[in-house]
């Protein structure tokens, strides 16, 4: 049975991967989750400077999901480096970098000081609707999205995951526009704006006032998503948005995902991934699947 | 063993006033547990994503059993208030880093639902103490428990038992005296304490909350301000879940 996964030249053991922001780089989950096991670790986005984040609170429960403004706190990518990828250096797993920045310059900045280090791919974080500056203003317009892709395709050393927002009109025209300037693969998708109000203190439940969704609530916008993109372009689409399990991990790679991340649901249960790894093994072998690359993809 | 999350089975639960309920459960968390730190609960409804984070209030290794002394604040809460003894309920722990345990003449303040914790701290304390309790009004609890371990000061907003006010007013009025201090409580009530510790010279470990998503450290969702730059993540935030809940108050801004 072949569970490994080919995304721009790397190969995964299997296409289970932690969705950035919600496993840190893999420290604290270690306690739950032989990292080993994972095809790949996606560490929280990280900047060339520290970045303190938003105010508190910074998180909430909505129905089967829940809403967050962190705001890509991150220790930046000197501590960064020292500390978190050589802890990933102990593990036998494939370790993505999600690179956050303000401009097309921090980027680049970020990029080329991991151009020297071990880890497999970058994934640009131009999605996060949480912040200000940069990030989500890079991803909803696709010609801001195309040069900014090739900007940091220009520098970056390993190939290149473009993190889409859900955020937007048409998905595919971002996708189109990444893909166009060279981006290796893309992802998506990162969390649906969103709003919550305490009716009793009359006051938003986040300080931020809008957060991230994500969870089980967004699933279905995320599989329809990953779905379109598949379809719409031919660099391999990395899928998320609320995968629950190895039935939700499925799913998403018959839609067309050549690999998933697991999101909030670490939260409610950290051994999500790991149960997602076993989980697919199991339905490979009552399915009588013999690669998991035959099933992406193949509802049409 | 480190953290675990587990299916724990419920010993007993019983209503302790309006709104305020203790439950004894069967865990393997409970050998482990110390004062301070807290559990992770989970509801049994898929549709609630995020555990909700309780702190300890007592622990018998012996038996394997913790209790938890909670407050209904919301649905998930209100489901956990309907479960009796047999059922079973998910938790993850024992988390964050509790309370340092000093041979001190120590005074332990806990304000309303932050009272709890400072009952297992009060067994586990081999010292001269003073414990001081702030109520709203005399539909009070734990206060006989706190009672087997030292000496207990009651405040009440409404003034219908102790002191009338908070609980400064209380260690002010009653002439508490102590040379360590430990608390929880509401933030004006935490503010109050760090003041009275630096007016009189002396440690206070102040025990925080915030809107928690991992519980482990790992989102960075429930952050406070710290005077000094964090190690984590070099920026002044402090995570409550990971490096506290339990801070010295002069390292924490308010």
């Amino acid at each position: 049975m072949n569970t490994s996964v080919n995304i721009a030249g790397v190969t995964f053991k299997n296409p289970v991967m932690t969705a950035s922001g919600t496993f840190g780089s893999g420290m604290e989950y270690g306690e739950f989750v032989n990292l080993n096991e994972l095809g790949a670790v996606v560490t929280k986005g990280v900047a060339l400077t520290p970045w303190p984040g938003n105010p508190t609170p910074r998180v909430c429960e909505t129905s089967a999901g829940m809403m967050n403004a962190i705001g890509l706190q991150n220790p930046g990518i000197d501590t960064f480096i020292e500390r978190d990828l050589e802890f990933l250096k102990g593990y036998d797993t494939k370790v993505i970098v999600n690179v956050c920045g303000k401009s097309v310059e921090e980027y680049v900045g970020v990029v080329e000081r991991l151009a020297d280090t071990d880890v497999a791919m970058l994934e640009i974080n131009v999605s996060c609707p949480n912040v200000k500056e940069g990030a989500i203003a890079f991803g909803q317009n696709a010609d801001m999205l195309y040069n900014v892709t090739k900007e940091i395709k220009n520098h970056a050393k390993q190939p290149i995951i473009m993190k889409l927002s859900p955020n937007v009109t048409d998905i595919t025209e971002m996708a189109k526009a990444a893909e166009a300037a060279g981006s290796d693969a893309l992802s998506l998708i990162n969390t649906i704006t969103a709003m919550k109000i305490d009716i009793y203190k009359r006051s938003f439940a986040l300080a931020n006032k809008t957060g991230g969704l994500s969870g089980p609530a967004i699933k279905p916008v995320a599989v329809r998503m990953v779905y379109q993109v598949a379809n719409a372009v031919k660099i391999p689409v990395i899928g998320m948005g609320g995968i629950s399990n190895y039935e939700d991990a499925i799913e998403f790679m018959m839609a067309g995902a050549k690999a998933i991340a697991v999101g909030a649901m670490n939260f409610h249960n950290p051994y999500t991934t790991k149960e997602i790894v076993k989980g697919i093994e199991h339905f490979m072998e009552k399915q009588g699947i013999e690669d998991i690359n035959d099933i992406v993809g193949c509802v049409k | 063993m480190g953290k675990i999350k587990e299916t724990a089975i419920i010993l007993s639960q019983e209503k302790l006033s309006e709104g305020i309920y203790s439950m004894w459960i069967n865990t393997t968390i409970a050998k482990e547990a110390k004062p301070g730190q807290f559990i992770s609960v989970y509801t049994n409804s898929d549709a609630r994503l995020l555990p909700r984070p309780i702190s300890i209030c007592e622990v018998n290794e012996q038996k394997s059993a913790l209790r938890i002394v909670y407050r209904i604040a919301g649905k998930g809460t209100k489901e956990f208030s309907s479960y009796r003894g047999g059922e079973s309920l998910s938790i993850l722990g024992p988390l964050g880093n509790g309370f340092p345990l000093k041979t001190e003449k120590a005074i332990l303040i806990g304000g309303g639902i932050g009272i709890p914790p400072m009952l297992q701290l009060a067994k586990e304390l081999e010292c001269e103490k003073t414990i001081v309790v702030g109520y709203r009004n005399a539909d009070m609890f734990l206060e006989k428990d706190l009672e087997c371990y030292g000496k207990v000061v009651i405040a009440t907003e409404d003034g219908s038992v102790g002191t009338k006010g908070n609980v400064i007013d209380a260690i002010k009025e009653q002439g508490v005296e102590g040379s360590i201090i430990y608390s929880c409580g509401p933030i004006p009530m935490l503010k109050g304490v760090k003041a009275y510790a630096k007016e009189n010279g002396i440690t206070a470990y102040i025990s925080m909350e915030e809107k928690m998503a991992c519980g482990v450290g790992a989102c960075l969702g429930c952050v406070c301000k710290s005077k000094d730059i964090d190690d984590h993540s070099k920026v002044n935030n402090k995570r409550v879940c990971a490096d506290g809940p339990v801070f010295n108050a002069e390292d924490i801004d308010l």
